[in-house]
């Protein structure tokens, strides 16, 4: 993660860039041994994320190395980067399992343009479920790569020999030994094997599907991280930019000479973009304050009341997700027909850490910091910014603080890149909070219709979805239906302009939170009409064994006792699936009728999420899914009029907090022997739902709007 | 305006030629260099900025640097004594009580500063002393915990 720790890949006097291929990287890289590998089909993975910009060069032949010094150190040199989702842990445990070594011994080179190979960006849960595999096979071919190469230095047949913390020895002679660092010494060594060595079965594990505490932790808890905003160059000056008042706003004038006042000032302007640049952000602050400016607004009557019918009316035509069987006969066999719509409000990303970046140009080069999930992405960007062939941008990610899909854009990075050049200096730009909501790239608000029916045998007839702007991930349902159908109006969760008054963008497993609120508040709809129990219902209207299976454990930790809803228990149940994993949550709460408050008292969580590399890392994962849930399922609304955003800070736009804290329980259905899935979003998947449903069976009152305020839910109580 | 301002940093006497206006926040980061004390929210609602003014815990992003003139000011950076954790940070290591970290130091320094107060809390009491410090990942859970054990580990004292 940070620069200065491995200087001996220090190519400040190259034009490294990874368009080059292996053979031209070796002949300027350091010593050791060298394995490259390739995360699947590079063109096809490159393509997988619709609307994301393709690569403009992809490398020739891989997009991930490992290298084991002479120091005896393994490094890891990957695209990817660490926000806090832990990948920085896991992934330096399945390297070090399958290559016999110690996790402390491994270095994992995150996110530098320059070092790392071309990487489309982190997100989509997609680190530990493409690169994993990837890494572990390399890891295993490094392995059998260094017992060969120990089998001629200790004159030993390679079936004689065995590997354990980072040396090669004899099984029948264990004083016959020699270590990685050994081996690695004084050469430069690339080998390939004709024949792949299998990686670890679950029953070779040391390190894998053990738990294991963060590798960050200590620089964490010491101040000593850095993150982009911490990244200080001499004679960097901090920018602050002018801003509209509302998306959508032209300038009309700008009186910029009380700015120009203020000591040590630099004032740059062009076109409408105008920054105040100086060495205190304090200080620029107070310039950016003295400028006189004049904007013209647009008139808009869009508001979060009025928002869901201007969708409805923009909404594209569908596209089919899944169908099965005729919905006609399916109604036409239904004993009861439910008909529901559902809706969401645009919710913020709101990490921590606003988006920052410094960026520094020196001749026809330039470095970046970046908090951003897409360093590669930003390098091209800040290539184009200031003129210079991309080979010249190195972007370099220090610690991300946080990202949940909605530091993806770079816009920060390259507004830094552009004072730098306008500027001549070396520029940090921090985006104040407000900035951060006024930029964020919401989720966006959106609208479920369900047209749903149930058999005299309380089975699920038939099911008609229709999702408008949440984007079709998730949407697909996966109970046994024989009639159904799941249409996407706009597929993914970015409209076309006219849609949305501001961006919208991926919120931590997008368009899911959204089809599954609307998709298990239905399930719970029939069931209670057909006056079966909710978890009960879904058992026998489902079909597939991983969802029976975490179902069935979320019920037992629960200690569900069936009752048909609504029970007054304040028990609640949602399943949901995400990222290939499977969960399934069972929430209890109470409802306080005269103000509509709601207290989340208990979550139970199952997921089957594969092999869990770290159980630890994924567990948290699970917990942190549940309490960021909690914020869109009763508090998170963005308001707005128009292209203007009105909760611009913590005060009005509530995250959850300590004394929201249920109890929260855990289950990992650790399938050792299936391939690892996504661990960072699905947990969050079912929060919207599995709360509404325990609403419903505390009081007997259904919500279908998120986010279940107080006053949403007072106003149902009266409707009754 | 631009004076003289002295005050005692992580143990250490500092002295600054400074206007006198600005948020200690800034000049920590930016004139000082210690950067572990984060910028969240600027307006003392997210407590990611924590930092402890005469061991209590205060938002530096709304403390004025003459505020703490002749006061003794710690933070994240001036926590560990001669390179040995406070059980705190410890805690908050061994229970994983952090994901992206960049709330951290502000939980710690607030924590600090609460557990000084309040040496043997319930649950609720951390809940309701921590109730101000936002985490976006949540981290929550385990940061209850992690204050739970170096509450025992210290046994009262810090």
């Amino acid at each position: 993660m940070n620069n200065d720790q491995f200087p001996e890949f220090d190519f400040s006097d190259t034009t490294s860039d990874f368009q080059m291929n292996r053979r031209e990287f070796l002949g300027m890289a350091g010593s050791g041994i060298f394995l490259f590998f390739t995360i699947g089909d590079l063109s096809a993975f490159a393509q997988e994320v619709p609307g994301r910009r393709p690569p403009r060069n992809l490398p020739t032949d891989f997009n991930a190395y490992l290298n084991i010094g002479e120091d005896g150190r393994v490094a890891c040199y990957t695209g990817k980067i660490e926000m806090g989702q832990g990948v920085n842990t896991s992934l330096s445990q399945m390297l070090a399992d399958e290559l016999d070594v110690s996790i402390d011994v491994v270095d994992m080179v995150m996110g530098d343009t320059d070092l790392c190979p071309w990487d489309m960006g982190t997100f989509g849960s997609m680190t530990t479920r493409f690169f994993g595999p990837a890494l572990r096979s390399a890891g295993a071919e490094a392995r059998r790569v260094l017992v060969e190469l120990a089998s001629e230095q200790l004159k030993t047949p390679v079936k004689n020999l065995a590997t354990e913390n980072g040396v090669v020895f004899d099984k029948a002679n264990p004083q016959n030994r020699v270590t990685y660092a050994q081996l690695a010494k004084g050469k430069k060594i690339e080998r390939h094997l004709a024949e792949k060595p299998p990686v670890k079965s679950p029953t070779e594990f040391k390190i894998m599907s053990t738990p294991v505490l963060r590798k960050d932790a200590q620089e964490k808890v010491t101040g000593k991280a850095k993150y982009a905003g911490d990244i200080q160059l001499p004679g960097m000056l901090h920018a602050r930019i002018l801003r509209p008042p509302a998306h959508g706003a032209k300038l009309v004038d700008a009186d910029l000479s009380e700015a120009k006042q203020v000591k040590d000032v630099q004032v740059v302007r062009e076109g409408d973009f105008i920054a105040v640049l100086h060495k205190y952000p304090d200080v620029a602050e107070i310039a950016l304050s003295k400028i006189k400016v004049k904007f013209d607004k647009p008139a808009s009557d869009l508001d979060e009341k009025t928002i869901f019918d201007h969708l409805l009316k923009v909404a594209p035509e569908g596209k089919v997700v899944a169908t099965e069987g005729n919905l006609q006969t399916g109604e036409h066999e239904a004993t009861a027909i439910l008909e529901a719509t559902y809706l969401n409000a645009y919710v913020a990303h709101s990490p921590i850490e606003p988006h920052t970046a410094v960026v520094n140009i020196e001749g026809n080069k330039a470095t970046v910091w970046a908090s951003t999930q897409t360093p590669f992405g930003a390098k091209e960007e800040v290539a184009k910014e200031l003129g210079f062939p991309p080979e010249n941008v190195r972007v370099i990610t220090p610690f991300v603080g946080g990202g949940f899909g909605g530091k993806t854009r770079n816009l920060q990075v390259v507004e830094a890149a552009r004072c730098a050049r306008l500027s001549g200096k070396p520029v940090q730009v921090a985006w104040s909070r407000k900035e951060e909501f006024f930029y964020d790239s919401f989720r966006p608000a959106a609208v479920v219709k369900i047209r749903s029916g149930i058999t005299g045998k309380g089975r699920i007839g038939f099911w008609d979805y229709h999702v408008y702007f949440a984007g079709e991930r998730g949407s697909q349902q996966f109970y046994d239906i024989p009639h159904h159908s799941t249409i996407a109006h706009n597929s993914s969760w970015v409209g076309a302009p006219g849609s949305h008054p501001f961006a919208t963008g991926a919120w931590r497993a997008p368009g899911n939170n959204t089809n599954t609120f609307a998709r298990e508040s239905q399930i719970d709809i029939m069931a209670a009409k057909a006056s079966i129990d909710p978890v009960e219902f879904r058992m026998q209207n489902l079909a597939d064994k991983k969802m029976q299976r975490v179902l069935k454990a979320a019920a037992e930790k629960f200690g569900w006792k069936p009752a048909k809803a609504p029970s007054g228990r304040g028990y609640g149940v949602a399943c949901g699936t995400d990222a290939g994993s499977y969960v399934a949550s069972i929430a209890e709460v109470a409802v306080d009728k005269a103000s509509g408050t709601v207290k989340v008292k208990r979550v139970v969580c199952a997921q089957d999420m594969g092999l869990a590399i770290n159980p630890e890392g994924a567990t948290i994962q699970m917990e942190g899914c549940i309490t960021m849930g909690l914020g869109y399922a009763l508090k998170e609304q963005i308001h707005f009029k128009g292209g203007e955003i009105l909760d611009l800070n913590f005060d009005s736009y509530e995250i959850p907090r300590f004394s929201w804290l249920p109890k929260i329980e855990t289950v990992i259905i650790d399938d050792k022997n299936a391939d690892p899935q996504g661990g960072g979003e699905p947990a969050i998947v079912t929060m919207g739902a599995v709360v509404a449903n325990a609403i419903y069976d505390a009081i007997g009152v259904r919500l279908f709007q998120l986010p279940m305020t107080p006053e949403r839910i007072t106003e149902a109580i009266k409707k009754g | 305006m631009e004076e003289n301002v002295q005050f005692k940093l992580n143990g250490k006497h500092t002295a600054l030629i400074v206007d006198s206006d600005r948020a200690l926040l800034g000049v920590l980061r930016t004139d000082l260099g210690l950067t572990g004390t984060k910028y969240g929210c600027g307006e003392s609602f997210c407590g990611a900025c924590t930092v402890l003014v005469n061991n209590e815990a205060v938002r530096s992003c709304q403390t004025a640097v003459r505020d703490v003139r002749g006061k003794e000011v710690v933070t994240i950076e001036g926590l560990a004594k001669a390179g040995t954790l406070h059980p705190l940070q410890k805690a908050f290591m061994q229970h994983d009580a952090l994901q992206c970290g960049y709330c951290t130091p502000g939980m710690i320094m607030n924590a600090y500063a609460f557990l000084r107060k309040n040496p043997r809390p319930s649950l609720s009491d951390i809940m309701q002393g921590m109730d101000d410090n936002l985490c976006r990942c949540g981290a929550h859970n385990r940061i209850v915990q992690a204050i739970q054990v170096a509450a025992k580990e210290m046994g009262g004292g810090l």
